[in-house]
């Protein structure tokens, strides 16, 4: 079953300029992206900084409004198209869909205790009893593994990681359908990484939690993701299960990701490739293919035509004109 | 026509041991605030040499970046080193070598070596521009202090520093300010910077940290370029194991302001031997993991600084602790047969 499916999202960003701030061109940070997270599945997004791939987390979450797109999210059996609602309509559906923060220090309020932090989404979704509250808060502190005692704590008291788990207690209250956690580790010292993305793997297993996992680093995704979609430039140019992706990349421009990331082997300093020049202006992206300037397979007709995302494998879905020709490299 | 992409061979000439140009022996580096004191460096040694690439690696808190801004001599206030020497050999050619802690921060002497000598690539190349001049002026300015080139040659060879940098278009891009370039851009022109003087050791803190993995890519096979062509001698200071095992021909792995752990990158990932090591390596991901799979972590986090453990500072998180010594006795950095130090009462030293 789909908890979510998103059907040709765009998100166009006007750029105005001069004194009448005139619109002079768009910002085409989400262009036509589709998926699909199936419930109890993780599904990681990829990609550089500005391929666009917060820009879809916070559509998701109606943070933004879509340009154009459905939103289709699954509640009690029930499909609603969140790019469709108001924001009157959306408040019913808000605490189903949960947010887990990259920066622990600005995502917390100082001046709350971290009781009332976890506790708010409860009270304001009508838990009125007190004491019911203190029991939920208790009951997720369990699950993020912080000792009870630190209920009446503020957040100063923490560290990068404990305050991490905060925010997950804080997603965990309303027992949300969907949790969107964007680059929920990027901030966090390797040694505490690690236990984050552990806490995450087994709150999941535990509750059948569904993450969209938003996040730059490769490696953490290989972790933590069932599948994952590769962004660039707007538009998703991959999406494959976590091993067949890894192991046998299908765009060009996944094969240079993975290529790219520093593998922890003194022993594997293998052959590498180098993407040449700077990724694309999403206001004036290349024609055809986004990524053919830097592309070492380009043809002629990659700079005319934009390659659709087409399913060339069950469970694969791929934008290159040359997917199936060609063979590119993964990681083992 | 598109550029050609390449496909670059990594592979490298087994660098050849010298005589090591930087030498830092038992560096202390202090803060003192109205709260206490904290001994971001706490005695750490170790040798540079020409053509090789020394990797200091360690979690946020270390004292990886204040020890490179010891070296340089520009400490921010209320820090201060402390003790301890840094011997540059063969500075301004000659035979003597010079310790550069017994120098006046700005006196003429330091000031020839910083920039000249050594030169420094910081983490956050926005920050570490001024937004007032174009990046030809920025670039050329350590050029017209440490030469009598003029004006105009000064400019030449600005230009000719950013095309080997591999910055497109110099004669446009010099006269651009740095919010008009990209990311990669600006740490390319960051390196162009280091460059200019045509020093003898780099130090690059955390020099691809605030960039994407492609660019990150971009910016590691340079500085290795740079290394092989001028015979640089590399310092990397950074937190991600994983650029380590691709650059470091020798690492050092610090922990609240100590050296825990020195050795070759082979040794170190192969057979680490100090428990915060072994604990490190455990618990990075990796990009070759089977998918969903679980990390061994480490336990707890870094003390705060002013609650620093007595004894080994690592030994609260130590799963190998022995108690009744590591929390009583600061385990000395012993040698070993194949050249590596541990800093770890479970291979000796025991008081």
């Amino acid at each position: 079953m789909n908890v979510l499916e998103v059907v040709d999202l765009r998100k166009h960003f006007p750029i105005r300029r001069g004194f009448l701030r005139r619109i002079v061109g768009h910002v085409r940070a989400v262009d036509g992206v589709s998926f699909h997270i199936r419930k109890g599945e993780t599904l990681a997004l990829v990609g550089e900084s500005g391929c666009g791939k917060t820009t879809v987390s916070r559509c998701i979450l109606r943070a933004l409004a879509p340009t154009s797109g459905a939103i289709e999210f699954t509640v009690d059996g029930k499909v609603v198209d969140l790019a469709t609602l108001s924001k009157r309509e959306l408040k019913r559906y808000r605490r189903h869909m949960q947010m887990v923060f990259q920066d622990p220090f600005s995502s917390l309020n100082p001046r709350m205790g971290i009781a009332d932090i976890i506790g708010e989404p409860l009270l304001v979704n009508g838990m009125r009893s007190a004491e019911e509250r203190r029991k939920r808060v208790a009951e997720l502190l369990d699950m993020v593994q912080l000792p009870r005692a630190y209920r009446n704590r503020f957040p100063h008291a923490f560290s990068g990681g404990q305050r991490q788990r905060i925010g997950i207690a804080r997603a965990l209250a309303l027992n949300p359908s969907l949790i969107v956690a964007d680059e929920p580790v990027s901030a966090l010292d390797v040694s505490v990484q690690a236990q984050i993305i552990n806490l995450m793997i087994d709150l999941q297993d535990r509750l059948g939690l569904t993450y969209l996992f938003v996040a730059h680093d490769l490696s953490v995704v290989k972790h933590v993701s069932d599948r994952v979609a590769v962004m660039y430039v707007g538009r998703i140019v991959e999406i494959a299960g976590t091993q067949a992706l890894f192991e046998a990349p299908k765009h060009p421009y996944t094969e240079a990701l993975l290529s790219a990331v520093p593998k922890p082997d003194p022993r594997i300093r293998a052959d590498r490739v180098i993407l040449e020049r700077d990724v694309a202006d999403p206001a004036n992206p290349p024609p055809g293919c986004h990524f053919h300037p830097r592309c070492r397979y380009a043809q002629e007709r990659c700079r005319v035509e934009t390659p659709p995302l087409e399913s060339i494998e069950p469970h694969r879905w791929v934008s290159c004109h040359r997917a199936r020709e060609l063979s590119l490299r993964g990681v083992r | 026509m598109p550029p050609t992409p390449m496909v670059e061979s990594i592979a490298r000439a087994p660098p050849q041991s010298s005589a090591p140009i930087l030498s830092v022996r038992a560096l202390r580096t202090y803060f003192h605030l109205n709260e206490g004191i904290v001994r971001a460096v706490d005695g750490v040694s170790f040798d540079v040499r020409p053509g090789r690439t020394l990797g200091i690696v360690g979690e946020s808190g270390c004292g990886k970046s204040v020890m490179a801004r010891s070296i340089l001599g520009i400490v921010d206030r209320p820090g201060r080193v402390e003790a301890g020497e840094v011997w540059l050999h063969g500075a301004g050619g000659s035979a003597e070598p010079v310790d550069l802690m017994t120098l006046a921060s700005d006196g003429a002497q330091m000031r020839a070596i910083r920039g000249k000598e050594i030169a420094l690539i910081f983490q956050e190349p926005m920050a570490s521009f001024s937004h007032y001049y174009t990046v030809g002026n920025q670039i050329m300015e350590g050029i017209l202090e440490h030469s009598d080139a003029t004006q105009k040659e000064a400019r030449a060879r600005a230009i000719e520093l950013l095309r080997t940098v591999g910055v497109p278009q110099p004669e446009r891009r010099i006269d651009e300010y740095p919010f008009q370039l990209s990311g990669g851009l600006r740490q390319r022109v960051m390196i162009a910077m280091a460059l200019a003087c045509d020093p003898r050791v780099l130090i690059a803190d955390e020099p691809t940290t605030a960039l994407d993995v492609t660019t990150q890519a971009q910016i590691l096979d340079l500085l290795r370029g740079l290394q092989q062509q001028r015979g640089l001698a590399l310092i990397l200071i950074t937190h991600d194991m994983g650029v380590i095992a691709e650059m470091a021909d020798d690492v050092v792995v610090m922990y609240l302001g100590r050296a825990v752990e020195k050795g070759k990158v082979d040794d170190i990932f192969h057979a680490p031997r100090h428990p915060y090591t072994r604990a490190l390596l455990r618990s990075i991901p990796s990009i070759m993991a089977a998918p969903r799979t679980k990390l061994a972590t480490l336990g707890g986090s870094i003390p705060h600084p002013f609650n620093r453990p007595a004894g080994c500072p690592f030994h609260p998180r130590c799963p190998e602790s022995i108690a009744g010594v590591c929390d009583q006795a600061l385990p000395p950095l012993l040698s070993e047969a194949d050249g590596r130090e541990v800093s770890c009462f479970l291979y000796g030293g025991r008081p």
